[in-house]
């Protein structure tokens, strides 16, 4: 029996060395496999999620920032959050939900916040683009924040080019898709 | 839980310490190092997701002498279709013959083996130069040196990359896999003409001839 107790802390020590720790998303997407063997910098990113049906969530890493993204936000969109769904926005990885939908989704209990049927993604269109002003105050309140869009590998086309468009009008043209690694084919 | 087992007095031995055996029974340790590796094996991740970086135009006007025209001779223009479907033809869609469409797949021998025919010079250099870096003959930082030195070659090919509405993300990201498995550096994603969309409309069409 002692034996076998050393393996399984053996087993223990090298799973909490090695791993990392899965951070819940408002989504789950399926990334497309690639070859690129670039790394994604662990820290200050941006991430944007794209579901299959082209509902866009985002969420940045930084809690602090995150209070003060909120804060201009709120100011943009003319809307008061109190300290209590400031702090509650801060301690949500991501998120998809329309200004006028963000302080009732903030009241919910954590556990209801991920629920389907508040995956209500944030608009991106051209009449209503809170995702462009999202950006925006993203780059605003951190300059050095590198972007990152995790898309479902379904997501149709036409809703792709829509968010590429977006980040594009907004002069971001460098950013990373997130993908898995597949392996490089073996005769080149 | 633990239980010391005391091994069994034996008769007659009168004064001698009693024997204690000291073994504790692990089964319940044994149990919470499994409960946890479990758990740590449900809430982590071990791999690390992978990016592609991506560089786009910017949108700004950009005087006309100042663009950079893709050469027609050199160009190749993709297009992704439903299905997973992939159409090319050699040029950039301006000339006054129509070019001839062919269909193809994201299959190994599919749009790859076209690339890489295309591309034959800058591959061919990139494969000496890896098998250089792995009989570590050149140093990684030489190595990317005369990488991007090989694939600014003026003769390779330039690659649009243009997508219809019925194509999904992974088409894309597959496509943008193949630019890096064929070692092509230039290549861009343009939005679609009607002419393209026409020309595929023709390939799909039976009866009409294509030119």
């Amino acid at each position: 029996m002692t034996a076998m107790t050393d393996v399984a802390f053996l087993l223990l020590t090298f799973l909490l060395l090695t791993a990392n720790f899965i951070k819940p998303e408002a989504v789950i997407v399926a990334a497309p496999s690639s070859v690129s063997e670039i790394k994604i910098p662990e820290t200050n990113i941006l991430e944007i999620l794209v579901d299959p049906e082209g509902r866009v969530f985002i969420g940045i890493d930084n809690q602090e920032k995150r209070a003060e993204l909120l804060k201009r936000f709120g100011e943009v969109y003319h809307l008061s959050f109190t300290a209590k769904e400031s702090k509650e926005f801060s301690l949500t990885n991501s998120f998809g939900v329309p200004a006028e939908k963000l302080k009732a989704f903030l009241d919910l209990p954590s556990i209801l916040r991920g629920m389907p049927e508040n995956a209500l993604g944030i608009p991106c269109d051209s009449t209503n683009n809170q995702f462009k002003e999202w950006v925006r105050l993203v780059r605003e309140v951190n300059p050095s924040i590198t972007l990152a869009i995790k898309a479902d590998r379904s997501t149709p086309y036409p809703k792709i080019k829509n968010v590429m468009n977006t980040l594009q009008s907004l002069r971001e043209n460098r950013y990373h898709l997130i993908t898995n690694l597949e392996a490089m084919p073996k005769d080149l | 839980m633990a239980e010391i087992s005391t091994s069994s007095k034996e008769p007659g031995k009168k004064g001698k310490p009693k024997k204690l055996s000291t073994r504790i029974d692990f089964t319940p340790m044994c149990d919470l190092g499994f409960l946890l590796i479990t758990f740590f094996m449900l809430s982590t991740s071990m791999s690390k997701p992978q990016t592609m970086e991506l560089s786009m135009p910017s949108k700004d006007k950009v005087a006309e002498e100042e663009q950079n025209k893709v050469k027609a001779s050199t160009a190749v223009t993709i297009i992704l279709g439903a299905e997973n479907k992939v159409f090319y033809y050699f040029g950039i869609g301006t000339e006054e013959q129509e070019p001839q469409v062919i269909e193809t797949s994201f299959a190994p021998d599919g749009i790859r083996r076209v690339l890489l025919q295309r591309n034959q010079e800058v591959v061919a250099q990139m494969k000496q130069l890896k098998e250089q870096m792995t009989n570590r003959i050149i140093t990684e930082e030489e190595f990317k040196k005369k990488a991007s030195e090989i694939k600014s070659n003026k003769t390779a090919p330039v690659v649009l990359i243009k997508s219809t509405d019925e194509a999904t993300y992974e088409n894309l990201v597959d496509i943008l896999d193949e630019m890096q498995i064929c070692n092509i550096a230039r290549y861009a994603i343009v939005d679609i003409t009607d002419y393209d969309k026409g020309l595929i409309a023709k390939l799909s069409t039976p009866g009409i001839p294509n030119p």
